[in-house]
């Protein structure tokens, strides 16, 4: 018995034998297994899709008259077929180096890993165009990357390509923390309304509503603390006014400016 | 499930890189850890290693009893994706032929060539020694000893790292 060493996936092949009388050829791996019948000095022949995993394989002969055995390997097809593609996260703040990953997985028609090296390139764009693209081989199957979020909010399409095959993953890129927060303060109706001014991130992108901004107000050895949701932008709170008061506001790890209430004036 | 086993092997392996694993009771394999290769890839912290090792050695030891009892139930554990369905797809062959295949490894040459950054996956290839033996309910067809380089790409799930790419690397 003389198989060939190594066979593509999926395709069809001959393996010759020797001698005469039956016997049965089996070919078994971890990823599969098969057995023909054989008449002795009649080559085993396999069929286009019967043996179709890639992996190593040992081809035995059984029959009365023979017990032989070798081995064989089976080749991922080189076409590429489907793509694996694993991008991170789906969402995250903008401006954030190397925030964004993918890493691709390239599979033939029978979902085998293709471990000849491939050219990859992965794509970041948005409504305007490709923003960043990088061009990568393939180790041992994988390539993989590392992008940065762009500076403005947006969803962003995160294509990997392979030949013709390709794979599409959306990414939300949200604001990031507040950049600064500035208040102010005045008189309404014998207290005091204090307000942020509308509230971006260093890109310049608007909070969104619903984040928390965190007033203090200290007179007297006694705080008051209030927490807003911004809305439309803003926060804005009707505080105790106290001549002489310290009030501040925070929102994440940003700290606003102090104002010291000075009875209006 | 050898459990006992598995973390004696790997108790062991986190004594000394290279061992020999003695058991009066079975033949068990040796396990050697190459220096990673992550080629810029995240660093994989020293528990993270441990607990793919343990993990990768578990999924050898329920895949050599799924394959000999011909049980796919028991690769559930170890096991996802790409590589259950093939595992499982082989337990299938290998009852409708009426057969079922002993592997019985020697040794594991281990190297973690990828983690990706936001610890999603991890990659190793492993250099194994294996005895792979063919049996026809009782009778041995044939056994051979093999070396072969396999790719092994793990996912974290609740509890443990599941095997999802299990490839004879041949090209």
């Amino acid at each position: 018995m003389t198989p060939p060493p190594s066979v593509t996936a999926g395709s069809a092949f001959a393996i010759p034998t020797t001698g005469s009388g039956k016997a049965a050829l089996y070919i078994v791996g971890p990823a599969q297994a098969v057995r023909r019948d054989v008449d002795l000095g009649q080559p085993a022949s396999f069929a286009a899709g019967v043996l179709y995993n890639a992996g190593h394989y040992v081809v035995l002969l059984t029959g009365d008259s023979v017990a032989d055995t070798a081995e064989l390997d089976v080749v991922p097809a080189p076409q590429p077929e489907t793509l694996g593609f694993l991008a991170k996260p789906s969402r995250l703040p903008v401006g954030t180096p190397n925030g964004i990953s993918g890493a691709i997985y390239i599979f033939d028609a029978y979902h085998n890993l293709i471990t000849k090296p491939l050219p990859a390139t992965l794509e970041l764009s948005n409504a305007s165009g490709i923003v960043q693209t990088r061009t990568v081989t393939t180790l041992n199957g994988l390539a993989w990357t590392e992008m940065n979020s762009a500076e403005k909010e947006g969803t962003v399409k995160f294509v990997a390509r392979v030949g013709n095959i390709s794979s599409t993953r959306i990414i939300d890129q949200v604001p990031g923390d507040p950049c600064a927060i500035t208040i102010s303060a005045a008189p309404a109706n014998g207290k005091l309304l204090v307000q942020t001014a509308p509230v971006h991130d260093c890109s310049g992108n608007a909070i969104p509503d619903g984040t928390i901004v965190t007033f203090t107000e200290t007179y007297n050895n006694m705080q008051t603390t209030v927490d807003v949701p911004l809305k439309q932008g803003v926060a804005r709170v009707t505080m105790p006014a106290y001549k002489g008061s310290k009030i501040s506001a925070a929102s994440g790890v940003v700290a606003g400016n102090e104002i010291l209430w000075g009875g209006g004036q | 499930m050898g459990w006992r086993s598995v973390i004696k092997r790997f108790f062991v392996l986190a004594c000394s890189l290279t061992l020999p694993l003695a058991s009066a009771a079975a033949q068990q394999a040796t396990v050697h850890l190459e220096p990673q290769q992550l080629h810029g890839s995240r660093p994989i912290e020293k528990q993270t290693e441990a607990a793919v090792i343990r993990d990768y050695l578990a999924a050898w030891e329920s895949m050599q009893s799924a394959l000999n009892l011909n049980q796919p139930t028991l690769l559930d554990t170890n096991f996802v994706g790409p590589a259950l369905d093939k595992l499982t797809g082989t337990i299938g062959d290998q009852a409708s032929l009426g057969i079922h295949v002993r592997y019985q490894e020697r040794s594991h040459d281990l190297q973690f060539v990828f983690y990706s950054p936001e610890g999603s996956s991890i990659q190793l290839i492993d250099t194994v020694e294996y005895d792979e033996q063919v049996l026809d309910h009782d009778k041995v067809l044939a056994t051979k000893p093999l070396r072969q380089r396999y790719l092994v790409v793990l996912t974290p799930s609740e509890v443990r790292w599941r095997v999802r790419l299990f490839q004879a690397d041949t090209q």
